[in-house]
């Protein structure tokens, strides 16, 4: 088995919530929040809901479509915030545009609907970061996967999914390391495409280990 | 107490081993909380199962009680109410008996730890015993602010911003402060005894007890006998389902002996409920967590039917036994109740009772909303997520300074 040149480090992290002093009682409030609120503000509210409501995938995984549906009944306009898939940027900048860009448009089109009031707030929230390293580190495939069974929802999330702007790259944790260190670019492909939005960080977990398994027995 | 190994038995062993790993970067920080009773309420019962848990986990964390004579507590209490909105005419005198008890509280305790968390108005001024701006003081708020009596608010309000942060329960409940302000959900122990698993021949017995047909569906709220449950409504709702479904409702909640309006509340449900021997209104006694939990348990729907609520445990109760929950969108319900994800909300009699039918109809529907509502509990209303983020707000104070 492949020693890796530099092994795995599992991490976890943890959030606290900040309760901003923004909030948004309509669609044009929305937009200006958008625009002006922190990075951490647009990270809690699209990436942190993956893991926060991991286990509803039927549901919009950010809470500014669910917050358009819930609160303004705005179908169309929760479906385009829903269809924003946090995998196409690796900054918070260019989602937060996309973002805005969408509720500013939508707004522009219907300027009544603009001002209509929703059935409660939209608070705008930030996630305060804490990363603690889990003491284990894997030098080959086989330690890896033992570390991966161990993993907690928060741990997976992190090299999973929040994984994305810290490298500010198309990828995660895990296929970076499975094609940098252990020269499996077809594992860190094939990781890559599990769609964190249909799964949820369990399902996840079972089809990296699947996919580790198939590697393994290969 | 269980112990943290039984909570790694029931959530995995993975997300205890991780505030293990948390703990130890608080080793040898001196953290405090301070609240105003050591029994008897929800902030209290959360601490008593929060503070061993951290001290098994290796944190120094230690709990201080405020003490008071009645009349501090009467002033405290009545402040309590106008905070949430009651009405209440403050005399000067209530504030200087209300400051001479922080005061005498404040020479009595040691006052020096490196992260102090201050539980709710009652010992909010304990903060003029901060010495030289040493440490982090945060003041933890567990009641809704959204709408506060101006004038008793106005008296806090310039405690409150002398300190580091506060937290909240909901995003609706903070003020506009110049002080940071966070989000930490309360929580439910999922192996206390109103909340662990039963036997079912337990639940049965317990449904008989109380002349509760196990074999027809069974609508419940299991909350105080107080007028912003709105037990009457709760009544009105049953009535409409009655014409569809032949179910039974039980209206189940603690003794009326605390509570002045307790009485008359109760004896108004009673006059609403009578001459339909398929209500039942059960006066619990004030300590019944294994009946409480049968109750809730053998419910076909649990219902919360609030016209104002706090964070709503009953309804987080509810959810990690499975049960599908119809609730009014008031309060912290809300963040519990994800619409048609985790439980159905309503906003009016007929709202309440349209959802209770849908569900009667649909029991598949029912079942998934059960189990996913039990998937939000553990992701987030746990006492063990609960102190996950005690230990990430302590380290991030610590990191930040």
């Amino acid at each position: 088995m492949k020693r890796a040149a530099e092994p795995f480090r599992f991490f976890t992290a943890s959030y606290v919530t900040r309760i901003g002093a923004q909030k948004a009682a309509n669609l044009r409030e929305l937009g200006e929040g958008l625009e002006h609120c922190s990075d951490n503000s647009i990270f809690h509210h699209t990436y942190q809901t993956l893991e926060m409501h991991h286990f509803l995938t039927e549901r919009f995984s950010n809470d500014f479509a669910q917050w358009v549906l819930a609160a303004m009944n705005r179908a169309a306009l929760a479906e385009q915030l829903g269809g924003i898939d946090i995998r196409d940027y690796v900054s918070l900048a260019e989602l937060r545009a996309d973002l805005t860009r969408a509720v500013r448009d939508y707004c522009k089109a219907r300027p009544a609907d603009s001002e209509q009031a929703a059935l409660e707030p939209f608070y705008f929230c930030e996630s305060i970061k804490v990363t603690v390293p889990l003491e284990r580190e894997a030098w080959t495939l086989e330690a890896f996967r033992e570390g991966l069974e161990s993993l907690s929802h928060a741990s997976i999330y992190y090299h999973f999914i929040s994984s994305r702007l810290r490298l500010h790259l198309r990828t995660n944790d895990f296929s970076l390391w499975f094609t940098d260190n252990l020269e499996l670019p077809d594992l860190a492909h094939r990781a890559n495409r599990i769609d964190i939005y249909t799964n949820t960080l369990d399902t996840t977990k079972a089809r990296l280990l699947a996919l580790v398994d198939r590697q393994l027995n290969s | 107490m269980a112990p943290l190994d039984d909570y790694a038995r029931l959530l995995g062993t993975a997300e205890v081993d991780e505030l293990r790993v948390m703990a130890r970067r608080l080793e040898g920080r001196d953290i405090q909380m301070v609240n105003s009773t050591a029994v008897g309420g929800g902030v209290a019962e959360i601490l008593n199962r929060l503070v061993p848990l951290g001290q098994e986990l290796g944190v120094s964390l230690r709990w201080d009680v405020i003490e008071g004579g009645a009349d501090f507590f009467e002033i405290t209490k009545a402040f309590h109410n106008a905070l949430q909105g009651g009405a209440y005419e403050a005399k000067p005198e209530n504030f200087d008996i209300f400051l001479a008890y922080n005061e005498q509280n404040r020479a009595r305790l040691r006052l020096d730890a490196e992260i102090a968390i201050i539980h709710d108005p009652q010992p909010v001024a304990l903060i003029n015993g901060r010495q030289n701006h040493f440490g982090h003081w945060i003041w933890r708020c567990h009641i809704d602010l959204s709408r506060p009596n101006p004038t008793v608010w106005k008296f806090l309000e310039t405690y409150v911003n002398r300190y580091d942060g506060a937290i909240f329960s909901s995003p609706e409940f903070t003020r506009q402060l110049p002080i940071p302000q966070y989000l930490i959900y309360p929580s439910i122990d999922p192996l206390a005894d109103k909340n662990r698993e039963l036997e079912p021949e337990f639940i049965r017995s317990v449904l008989e007890q109380f002349g509760i047909d196990p074999g027809r569906p069974i609508l419940a709220q299991i909350s105080r006998f107080d007028r912003w449950k709105d037990p009457v409504g709760v009544i009105r709702a049953y009535r409409i389902v009655k014409r569809y479904f032949d179910c039974q409702l039980v209206l189940a909640g603690g003794g009326a002996t605390d509570d002045p309006e307790g009485g008359a509340v109760l004896a108004e449900v009673r006059d609403a409920g009578s001459g339909d021997a398929d209500i039942h209104i059960l006066e619990l006694p004030p300590w019944s967590p294994l009946e409480i939990n049968a109750l809730q348990r053998g419910a076909t729907i649990v219902i919360q039917k609030s016209l104002r609520e706090g964070f709503g445990l009953t309804v987080t109760e509810a959810l990690w036994k499975k049960k599908p929950v119809v609730a009014s969108a008031v309060g912290g319900i809300p963040s519990q109740v994800i619409h048609k994800h985790t439980g159905l909300l309503a906003h009016s009699v007929e709202g309440t009772a349209y959802q209770i039918r849908f569900l009667l109809s649909h029991p598949d529907i029912a079942e998934k909303l059960g189990s996913q509502g039990r998937e939000h509990v553990r992701e987030q209303f746990l006492i063990t997520a609960h102190l996950r983020r005690y230990l990430t707000l302590f380290l991030h104070l610590i990191e930040s300074r």
